[in-house]
């Protein structure tokens, strides 16, 4: 039997025959990242009828169409919400939330930070490429100080958002970030977060070439992946590195690994025996 | 003849009807962010929920997240509610239109308090009457229902519930302060005794299924999330795959089915109540705790001589516009007590198009309208 490529993976789980062409940009790193988590859900043989995909707004929002699993394209901040209503109801689904940095950070930072604490059992897909894309390019918590956008002409004064610290102390069960460079590593952590109980969450790093680069200092998407692959060290690197070389320097990998019970296994087991109680009660 | 069971009667606060309404419907997931003085659903269910098979309670960080729960747990196939006041429903309204454009069936109980902003907490009012019709973006229908005692409570979340499945849509029950946080005696109904509805699920094999397509009723069938069924559920303009379109003749498919499966059921939708209006002159329309003040008022009022009579309102929106107009044919004043600046008097107005004086009682201070108040308007004539 000839090997299956990566390709023939993918094309199974696309709706080919429904809304192609997609609505992404040459060189955006978004179908990368959508690439990584369907191979991840066939590695993990997870059906794709048990698969939910909650999608938020922009340009990461409209991914869900093209991929052939039950997809909910949710308002704008707010699919983390819908997720926990999904997952609570049914604990058996796979319920993966797909949001952009102004979707998990800006509008919705109040649902992830809330989601990360509950432990509800969702897995977070943050797609970050440090800007606005679809609304045109203004600055998001993730624009780096400094750098230019359509509503910072003058420079982003505002310091750019850590998602990982962010999610760190707000009680997550995993979090771990790669970028759409390194790409065998991106889809094993974001296997890891779809098979671990609780909340995890994945930021990817996806270069937005026409909105953020082309503004600043990277003319093509080449020159964003170079940016990728020099910015970015394995956090274990990054741990041996002297402080003064750790600027500009942006950690990869896993950096929360715990195995709490989500808020699903948690309530469920309290129904359980409140049900058990009330069975012994009536005999 | 087998005798009728008894029904359970209990002593119960209108919040607490609301509940015992909702579990009777089928309710099996409440999402929600507490506020006065809609708190005690939220907490009543907090303590029912969890000991039911399959229930679930989540108290979420705010208001948007709980609509935005609510919906979620709709999509997987349960009945959903959620209960806020007027700033928590402000913050529900974008999703309520999503749940609107989603087609997906909710109950959202708004006990009204004085505003605007935070306004008057805990006080009566009924301020949020036009916020219910059209709070969130676009042309959309809605169903807003209302209750005016205890019971009613009860009876109209079980209805809320039927129509949110039957139509496919969120259903508002709008409810004051003062039936909220009456305590009455009620009965319980028997079950076979009420309706209960539930949505229609697809019969046809998965790859035949059209998530949004045209039906006898309007009303397409809708499967829990994960039973086999995989689409596409968006709040952009969709086709009948759900997938996002921009095409004139696509759009207008849309937005006429989701009007018209809502239009056309109005003799089911459009509840009142009719007191003394087959012959009355002078008819007062009210709703909710001042449809009881109105109740006494309309007595006097014939008792004194004059043909009074009251129209009561269950449905608020649609407008009960066919119950209005039968009444115009006789009636030479239509009284409006509300506690607003004239919310529902402006539909009042908008259907009575000058065919009687239309007479309006306002208050706005955070206090109920008396049937005294209104006496004195009708025996103006």
């Amino acid at each position: 039997m000839s090997k299956i490529t990566g390709n023939e993976i993918i094309h199974q789980y696309l709706r080919h025959n429904k809304k192609f062409p997609h609505v992404l940009c040459a060189g955006c790193g978004h179908g990368i990242v959508l690439g990584t988590l369907i191979r991840s859900i066939h590695s993990l043989g997870i059906p794709k009828d048990d698969v939910v995909v909650v999608a938020g707004i922009g340009c990461s929002g409209r991914l869900a169409v093209y991929v052939d699993f039950n997809t909910v394209h949710t308002t704008h901040g707010r699919a983390l919400s819908f997720a926990t209503g999904i997952k609570i109801s049914n604990p058996k689904l796979n319920v993966i939330a797909l949001m952009g940095d102004g979707d998990a950070l800006s509008i919705g930072g109040n649902h992830l930070i809330h989601a990360a604490r509950r432990n509800i059992g969702v897995t977070a897909l943050i797609l970050n490429n440090n800007i606005y894309g679809m609304t045109g390019g203004q600055s998001s918590p993730a624009t780096p100080e400094g750098s230019t956008t359509m509503t910072n002409p003058y420079g982003q004064l505002d310091s750019s958002f850590d998602t990982v610290e962010l999610a760190r102390g707000a009680g997550a069960n995993y979090v771990a970030r790669g970028t759409v460079f390194h790409v065998n590593r991106l889809e094993k952590i974001m296997t890891e977060a779809i098979g671990r109980p609780g909340f995890s969450l994945v930021e990817a790093i996806t270069p937005c070439h026409t909105q953020f680069g082309r503004k600043n200092k990277y003319k093509s998407p080449v020159d964003m992946y170079n940016w990728l692959k020099s910015t970015a060290v394995p956090l274990e690197r990054y741990n041996e590195m002297p402080e003064d070389k750790r600027r500009d320097r942006m950690p990869i990998g896993v950096f929360v690994d715990r195995d709490r019970p989500g808020f699903e296994e948690r309530y469920y087991a309290m129904q359980q025996n409140f049900l058990k109680q009330a069975a012994k009660g009536g005999k | 003849m087998p005798r009728r069971k008894k029904r359970t009667e209990i002593f119960a606060l209108g919040n607490e009807a609301v509940v015992e309404g909702a579990l009777l419907a089928g309710c099996t997931f409440y999402g929600g962010y507490p506020i006065t003085p809609s708190s005690e659903i939220m907490e009543i269910m907090a303590s029912r929920l969890p000991k039911l098979e399959n229930g679930v309670f989540i108290q979420m960080e705010d208001e948007i997240a709980s609509m935005g729960a609510v919906i979620g747990a709709s999509l997987s196939g349960r009945k959903a509610m959620t209960a806020t006041s007027g700033p928590g429903f402000s913050l529900m309204q974008e999703n309520l239109g999503y749940a609107v454009m989603a087609e997906t069936p909710m109950v959202l109980v708004n006990v009204m308090r004085g505003g605007p902003s935070t306004g008057l907490p805990t006080s009566p009012a009924q301020g949020d009457v036009q916020q219910a019709r059209w709070g969130t973006h676009g042309d959309h229908p809605i169903i807003v229902l209302s209750a005016s005692n205890v019971q009613e409570c009860l009876d109209m979340t079980i209805t809320a519930f039927n129509m949110a499945e039957k139509y496919r849509t969120p259903v508002i029950l709008l409810l004051d302060e003062v039936t909220s946080h009456t305590r009455e005696k009620i009965e319980i109904p028997n079950e076979g005794e009420f309706e209960v509805f539930s949505r229609t699920v697809p019969s046809m094999p998965p790859e035949w299924y059209k998530p949004y397509e045209e039906t006898v009723r309007g009303v397409p069938p809708m499967p829990p999330i994960g039973s086999g069924y995989r689409f596409h559920v968006t709040g952009l303009t969709h086709d009948r795959n759900g997938f996002p379109t921009q095409r004139p003749e696509e759009v207008v498919e849309l937005m006429d089915r989701i009007h018209r499966k809502i239009d056309q059921f109005f003799y089911d939708i459009q509840l009142v109540d009719e007191i003394m209006t087959d012959d009355c002159e002078v008819c007062v329309i009210a709703y909710g705790s001042v449809a009881r003040s109105a109740e006494l008022a309309v007595q006097q009022a014939r008792g004194n001589g004059v043909k009074a009579g009251l129209l009561k309102l269950k449905t608020l929106f649609p407008y009960p516009r066919r119950h209005t107009e039968k009444i115009l044919a006789h009636a030479r004043t239509l009284v409006v007590p509300e506690m607003n600046m004239g919310q529902m008097s402006r539909e009042v107005k908008r259907v009575n198009m000058g065919h009687a004086s239309v007479r309006t009682i306002n208050r706005v201070d955070g206090q109920i309208v008396t049937p005294s108040e209104i006496l004195k308007v009708i025996m103006q004539g």
